[in-house]
C-alpha cells in the first residue's frame, strides 16, 4: 500500500532527514516506527501525506506517485488518510461534533450521512456526553479521542498516528493504543510513530527502527531496540 | 453538491464571525474607520464641488453699453458674443431693469434712494453680463472684445463704454487658479485616503487570519480543498464589511446633522445633512460596496498565503 523506494530528503539548510529509505507497508498492517527525535520519523509521515516531496527516490500510496502529485489533488489523497498528531490539531472554535463533521463535509458527504455517522463515531471513542464541548473544555485524552474520531469517520484506507500518546498519561496512552488496535482489527492499515517503549511492546506488531534518516531494524514482531 | 458546499461555507463564515467575537469586533472597528474615511472624502469632495460651482457662477464680465446705443444694436452685440465657443451665456440687462434692480438692492437705504430721485434721469447704463464656461477663459473673451474695433471701448463706432474685466482681472485669475488647485488637491486627498483605508483594512484582516493560520493548516490536513477552506474566511470578511458599513452609515447621520450649522456658516449654499439625505441611496451603495469589496478581497488575499 505504501512504498518508499530509495528515498532521500535533504532540507534547504543541508539537514539530511532521510538517507536512502526503502520500505513497504501492506494493506491491513500495523506498523510502528520508532527512533530518537530527529531520526526522520516525522519527515516520513510528511512525505506520505504529500505535505513535502522527496529530494530523490519515489514515494507512492497505492497507485498514486506522491512525488508527482499536483497540489490540487492533495486534498483528495488526504481524505483517504486519517491523521492523528501529538498536539491533536483540532479546530479550536468548533465543538467536538463539528470537528468530526468538518472532515465529512470536506469529503463531500451529505447532511444525512453526517448526522448519522458523527454521533456513532463519537460513541465509539466514548465521547457521546461531551459531543457539544469545545476543545478548550476537554482533557488531553478526550482531545486525542476526538482526533481519532475525526481520523476514522471517513473510513480511510490508512491511519497515520504521529506520536499520538506523546502528551498523554499512561492510562490515556493505553486507551488510545487500544482504540488504534481496534481500528486495525477492523481492517484499516495503521502507521504509528512513537518513542514510547511500553506502547511498542504491548502491541507486538511490526516495528521499524530509524536512526539518522536510515532504517536500522525492521522486526516483524516488535521489540523496542534503541 | 455545489449548493451544499456553498451553504456550509456561508454557515461556517457566520459561526466563525460570531465565535471569534473579539477578533471580529476589532476588525469591524478598524473597517468603520476606513469606511468613514472613504465616506467623508466622498462627502467633502461633493461639498467642495458644489461650493466651487457656486463660486464659479459668481464670476462674470460686465460690458456696460453707451446710453446712445439702441436696443437693436445691443441685441446684435449680444448675438455676436454668444457665437464665441468659450461663452456659456450672455445676459442683457436694460437700463430700466438695472434701475429697478438697484432700487430693490438699496430699498432700505433712504439716502441713496433719495439721491437717485434727485438725479431724476436714469444714471445707470445697460449692461451685458458674460459668463464663460471655464474661469480661465475670461481673459480670451476680454481680449476678443477689445480687438474688435466696433466693440472696443472708446472706438468711433463703439457702443461699448466700459468692460470691467481689467478691474477684476487679478481677482478672477486668482480665483481660477484657486479652483484648479482645490480640485487637484481634492483628488490627491481622495486617492491618499482611499489608499490608506485599503491598507489598514487589509492589514487588520491579515492579522485576523494570521491568528487562524494553524486552523488553516489543520483544515488542509483533513483534506479540505482550497475553496472550501478559503470560503468561510471570505464570508467573514464580507460580514466585517457589511456590519461596519451599516454602523458607518448610522453614525454619519448625527455627524452631518451636527456639521450642518458649521458648514452653513462657512458657505451658505450647501447643507451637508441635506446632501447626505438627498444622496443617501448613492452613499449607501458606495459604502456597502466598498465594505464588501474591501473585506472579501482582503480575506481572499490573506488566506492565499497559508494555502500554498
Amino acid at each position: 500500500m505504501i512504498y518508499f523506494d530509495n528515498v532521500y530528503k535533504v532540507y534547504p539548510d543541508g539537514t539530511k532527514a532521510l538517507d536512502g529509505v526503502t520500505l513497504s507497508v501492506k494493506q491491513g498492517e500495523f506498523v510502528s516506527i520508532v527512533g530518537h527525535s530527529g531520526a526522520g520519523k516525522t519527515t516520513l509521515v510528511k512525505l506520505i501525506l504529500g505535505e513535502d516531496h522527496p529530494t530523490e527516490g519515489s514515494v507512492s500510496f497505492d497507485s498514486v506517485n506522491l512525488r508527482k502529485i499536483k497540489s490540487k489533488d492533495v486534498p483528495k489523497l488526504r481524505r483517504r488518510i486519517g491523521v492523528i498528531f501529538q498536539d491533536f490539531r483540532l479546530l479550536p472554535n468548533k465543538t467536538a461534533y463539528e470537528n468530526v463533521a468538518f472532515a465529512m463535509e470536506v469529503a463531500g458527504k451529505t447532511d444525512d450521512e453526517i448526522a448519522s455517522d458523527v454521533p456513532h463515531v463519537l460513541e465509539l471513542v466514548d465521547l457521546t456526553k461531551k459531543m457539544w464541548n469545545f476543545p478548550r473544555q476537554l482533557s488531553g485524552g478526550e482531545l486525542q479521542r476526538v482526533a481519532i474520531a475525526r481520523a476514522i469517520v471517513n473510513q480511510p484506507d490508512l491511519i497515520i498516528a504521529d506520536e499520538p500518546t506523546g502528551n498523554l498519561d499512561p492510562i490515556n496512552t493505553y486507551e488510545i493504543v487500544q482504540i488504534l488496535k481496534k481500528i486495525n482489527d477492523m481492517g484499516t492499515t495503521v502507521v504509528l510513530t512513537t518513542h514510547n517503549k511500553g506502547v511498542v511492546e504491548a502491541l507486538g506488531k511490526r516495528v521499524i527502527t530509524m536512526d539518522h534518516g536510515k532504517i536500522t531494524r525492521d522486526d516483524s514482531t516488535g521489540k523496542y531496540a534503541l | 453538491m455545489f449548493w451544499t458546499a456553498l451553504k456550509r461555507i456561508i454557515k461556517a463564515g457566520f459561526i466563525s464571525f460570531w465565535r471569534n467575537g473579539s477578533v471580529s469586533l476589532s476588525a469591524v472597528f478598524v473597517m468603520i474607520v476606513a469606511l468613514f474615511m472613504i465616506a467623508s472624502t466622498f462627502l467633502i469632495t461633493a461639498f467642495l464641488g458644489t461650493a466651487l460651482r457656486d463660486l464659479q457662477d459668481k464670476i462674470d464680465i460686465n460690458i456696460y453699453v453707451d446710453s446712445k446705443a439702441t436696443e437693436a444694436q445691443i441685441i446684435s452685440l449680444q448675438k455676436q458674443i454668444e457665437t464665441l465657443p468659450e461663452v456659456k451665456k450672455v445676459n442683457y440687462t436694460s437700463r430700466e431693469q438695472a434701475l429697478a434692480d438697484f432700487r430693490l438692492r438699496h430699498e432700505n437705504d433712504h439716502r441713496i434712494i433719495q439721491a437717485l430721485d434727485e438725479v431724476g434721469d436714469n444714471p445707470l447704463p445697460a449692461a451685458l453680463t458674460v459668463k464663460a464656461k471655464e474661469p480661465s477663459q475670461y481673459e480670451g473673451i476680454a481680449t476678443f472684445l477689445s480687438n474688435k474695433s466696433e466693440l472696443s471701448a472708446g472706438g468711433a463706432l463703439s457702443i461699448v463704454s466700459k468692460v470691467n474685466y481689467n478691474d477684476n482681472k487679478v481677482a478672477i485669475e486668482r480665483l481660477s487658479k484657486l479652483i484648479i488647485g482645490v480640485k487637484k488637491l481634492g483628488s490627491i486627498i481622495t486617492a491618499v485616503m482611499i489608499g490608506i483605508s485599503i491598507l489598514i483594512t487589509f492589514n487588520t484582516i491579515r492579522l485576523a487570519i494570521f491568528i487562524a493560520r494553524d486552523e488553516i493548516g489543520v483544515m488542509r490536513l483533513v483534506g479540505g480543498s482550497r475553496e472550501y477552506i478559503r470560503g468561510p474566511f471570505v464570508v467573514e470578511g464580507i460580514l466585517y464589511g457589511l456590519v461596519s458599513a451599516f454602523i458607518t452609515l448610522i453614525i454619519f447621520y448625527p455627524i452631518t446633522y451636527w456639521l450642518k450649522n458649521t458648514t452653513q456658516v462657512f458657505y451658505g449654499g450647501v447643507d451637508l445633512l441635506h446632501y447626505f439625505v438627498a444622496n443617501f441611496v448613492q452613499i449607501f451603495l458606495v459604502i456597502i460596496f466598498s465594505g464588501i469589496a474591501l473585506g472579501a478581497v482582503s480575506s481572499y488575499l490573506a488566506v492565499r498565503k497559508y494555502l500554498r
